[in-house]
C-alpha cells in the first residue's frame, strides 16, 4: 500500500478534501454542532492511516501542499481586517482590553495549573505559548527551553478544541457582540479558531484575525516574564 | 488574468514576509509580517482590494482544511504526548475555556459601557 501511494502526490490532498466534504455533509444532515468537520477529518484520517497501515510520511508527501498554503491564507486575513477597520478604530480600547485580558488569563492559568499538577519547569514553558499561532508559539517555546514538538501538538489541539467549543462557550457566557466573539475566539484558539469565527460572520472573522497577531506578540513578552515565576 | 494577478500578489507578499522574518531578529513568523504588509498596503491604497479580493476569499474559505495535515501529524507526536497526556488535557480544556470566556466578556463589557455613554 505504502509503495504505490508513496509515489502519489495527490493522494494526501485528495483524501483530505474528500473526508472534509463528508464531514461538512454529515454536519448538515444531522445538524450536530458537535460534528466539527475539522475534527472529523483529523480523526477519520488518523483511523484510515492506521487501518490501512499507511505512514504519515506517505500521506504528508501530498498533504504538505495544503500546509504550504497556510502562510498565504493567513496573509489574506488582512482583507477582512481591512474591511472592518472602521469598526476596530471605533472600539479600539474594548478590543485591546479584551486581548490583553486573554493573554494574561492564558499565562496565569497555565502557571497555576502547572503548579497544581506538579509539572516540571520544562513542561511549564512548553505549555506557556499554547493559545497562540504555531509559528510564534514554536519560537517562544524554543527560546524558553521547552520541548517544541509538544508545544506544536498542544497548540494544534488547543485550536481544534477552541474551534469545536467556540459557539457553545459564547452562548454559555452570553458573549453576544460579534466583536467580543471574534476577540474571544482568536485570543483562545488562534488561526484554527479563526476559521470558525469566519463561519460565524465577517466581523467575528476580522476581530479573530486581529487577535492572532496581537495576542501572539503580547504572549512573547508575557511568556518571557512568566517563565521566571515557576 | 484576474486570478493570476491576485495569487501572484499574495505569494509575493508572503515572500516579502519570509524575507523580513529572515532579516529581522524578532520572533514574528512570515505570515504575520505578510498580514501586516497587506493590511497597510490596502489601507494606504497602494494595493487595491480588487487586486486580491476573490483569491483571498477563496484561501480563507478553505483555511480549516489547511490545518488537517498538522492535525493528522499528531499521530507522530503521540509518543511524547502520552506520558503527560491527562495533565495536558486538563490544561488545554480549562485554559482554552477560561481565555475565551474572559477575553469575550471583558471586550463585551467595555463595548457596552462605551455604547451606553455614547447614547446618554
Amino acid at each position: 500500500m505504502n509503495d504505490i501511494l508513496l509515489n502519489s502526490l495527490f493522494f494526501g490532498v485528495m483524501v483530505s478534501f474528500v473526508v472534509y466534504e463528508i464531514g461538512m455533509f454529515a454536519r448538515k444532515k444531522c445538524g450536530f454542532a458537535i460534528l466539527n468537520p475539522l475534527l472529523f477529518s483529523i480523526v477519520v484520517l488518523i483511523l484510515l492511516l492506521a487501518v490501512f497501515d499507511i505512514d504519515y510520511e506517505t500521506y504528508n508527501a501530498g498533504a504538505k501542499y495544503l500546509s504550504y498554503f497556510l502562510t498565504p491564507a493567513t496573509v489574506c486575513l488582512a482583507v477582512p481586517l481591512y474591511e472592518q477597520f472602521e469598526l476596530l478604530k471605533k472600539n479600539v480600547w474594548a478590543i485591546m482590553a479584551g486581548i490583553v485580558s486573554g493573554v494574561l488569563t492564558s499565562v496565569v492559568c497555565v502557571l497555576v495549573l502547572s503548579v497544581l499538577l506538579g509539572l516540571s519547569h520544562k513542561e511549564y514553558v512548553t505549555l506557556l505559548p499554547k493559545s497562540i499561532t504555531t509559528a510564534i508559539g514554536m519560537g517562544v517555546s524554543q527560546e524558553l527551553g521547552g520541548v517544541v514538538t509538544i508545544t506544536v501538538a498542544v497548540i494544534i489541539i488547543t485550536g481544534v478544541f477552541g474551534n469545536i467549543v467556540a459557539e457553545f462557550i459564547c452562548k454559555f457566557f452570553k458573549i453576544e457582540e460579534p466583536i467580543a466573539r471574534g476577540i474571544a475566539i482568536g485570543s483562545s484558539a488562534h488561526a484554527v479558531g479563526t476559521a470558525k469565527a469566519m463561519e460565524l460572520g465577517e466581523i467575528e472573522g476580522a476581530m479573530s484575525s486581529l487577535s492572532i497577531a496581537v495576542s501572539g506578540l503580547l504572549t512573547v513578552l508575557a511568556a518571557s516574564v512568566f517563565a521566571r515565576f515557576f | 488574468m484576474k486570478y493570476l494577478k491576485q495569487i501572484t500578489l499574495i505569494l509575493a507578499i508572503s515572500f516579502v514576509g519570509e524575507m523580513l522574518k529572515e532579516f529581522l531578529p524578532l520572533p514574528i513568523p512570515a505570515s504575520i509580517y505578510g498580514m501586516v504588509l497587506l493590511f497597510f498596503g490596502l489601507e494606504t491604497g497602494l494595493i487595491r482590494l480588487s487586486s486580491v479580493e476573490e483569491t483571498a476569499q477563496y484561501l480563507i474559505e478553505i483555511m480549516p482544511l489547511l490545518f488537517i495535515p498538522a492535525g493528522v501529524g499528531l499521530l507522530d507526536s503521540w509518543g511524547v504526548l502520552y506520558p503527560i497526556l491527562w495533565k495536558i488535557a486538563v490544561i488545554i480544556v480549562v485554559s482554552t475555556i477560561l481565555v475565551m470566556a474572559v477575553s469575550g466578556r471583558v471586550t463585551q463589557r467595555m463595548l457596552r459601557r462605551g455604547h451606553g455613554r455614547h447614547n446618554s
